[in-house]
């Protein structure tokens, strides 16, 4: 889902930029306070993996490929505003060493995969756990938790393209979300193994404090 | 063992890194959408190229080049992510 230059405009550039530069300067804020010595090898690791992970396209119908977003998996472990720090390291990154995702879009994608994602998956993971707990809580909170981050992020994605004056709404929203709940799938899968293996391995790290 | 899982996991991480090559290459979901609606069109040109299409400039073998990019790129963002999370707990290690 990342957008490369050229699709929005200068106004959809400015406000994602503005916007997605406040979250960030808020999740650095928020992690100066709370993040803890046992959560820095984790966000290298998250960030390590969701970069690696992202590489991995996977074929979906129609001749079409969908990679995971990650933020989900980052939140659900670290928290929102921590998996805001990791998808912006990974999002800056592609942009600016790998060309993936333009560098005027960087402030809309870090908006949509990052903070969007996090935020959703977040409160998604959270809302399925308060009605069923332990291992199927975890299990079907992250694969719902996931497959949210991805949907959601493909609204915004279809309104800043909209608003940019690319494709009419009423066509690349349906379009936008329609091939995105299929990447939620893959991405839900993905997400809900790799938490069925921390929980087999290192279920500790699921008591961490999320910041 | 409890303090090194870390280090087992960036191998995980590398590991996955070198299945780079075996990635579908077809369009992702929103190429496809700006396919199909007419506009990838407006896509721009990066004004500059590192690695760029995670395939490492220069090297004749494709597979090899993308495998090295995805290392370079998973070692690089452990590094910045750790050290970023390392500044940000500086503060409380000396207050503690």
């Amino acid at each position: 889902m990342h957008i490369p230059d050229g699709f929005l405009n200068v106004a959809t550039v400015a406000t994602t930029y503005a916007v997605s530069a406040g979250g960030v300067g808020n999740a650095v804020r928020v992690a100066n306070k709370k993040l803890g010595e046992k959560q820095v090898p984790l966000m290298g690791i998250l960030a390590a993996f969701i970069f690696a992970a992202q590489m991995l396209n996977f074929p979906i119908a129609g001749g079409t490929s969908g990679h995971v977003i990650g933020a989900a998996l980052a939140a659900i472990l670290l928290g929102p505003w921590a998996a805001v720090l990791i998808m912006s390291c990974v999002l800056i990154a592609q942009s600016l060493i790998f060309q993936d995702g333009g560098l005027l879009a960087l402030g809309a994608n870090i908006f949509n995969m990052g903070i969007v994602a996090s935020f959703s998956g977040y409160y998604i993971y959270r809302l399925v756990n308060s009605l069923m707990s332990g291992r199927r809580g975890t299990l079907v909170g992250s694969f719902a938790a996931a497959w949210g981050s991805v949907f959601l992020a493909s609204i915004f994605c279809a309104i800043e393209l909209a608003v940019s004056g690319a494709s009419p709404i009423g066509v690349v929203l349906p379009a936008m979300t329609g091939v995105h709940a299929l990447i939620g799938i893959g991405e839900g899968l993905i997400t809900a193994a790799v938490l069925g293996l921390v929980l087999a391995t290192r279920a500790d790290l699921l008591q961490l404090q999320r910041i | 063992m409890k303090s090194k899982w870390w280090l087992i996991s960036l191998l995980i991480c590398l590991a996955v890194a070198c299945l780079s090559p075996l990635a579908s290459s077809s369009p992702d979901g929103l190429e496809r959408v700006a396919e199909d609606e007419g506009f990838i069109g407006l896509a721009g040109e990066a004004p500059f190229q590192v690695i760029a299409d995670y395939v490492f400039p220069g090297m004749e073998n494709e597979a090899l080049a993308t495998i090295l990019a995805g290392i370079i790129g998973t070692l690089i963002l452990f590094g910045v992510a750790y050290g970023i999370a390392w500044l940000l707990t500086l503060r409380k290690r000396q207050l503690a």
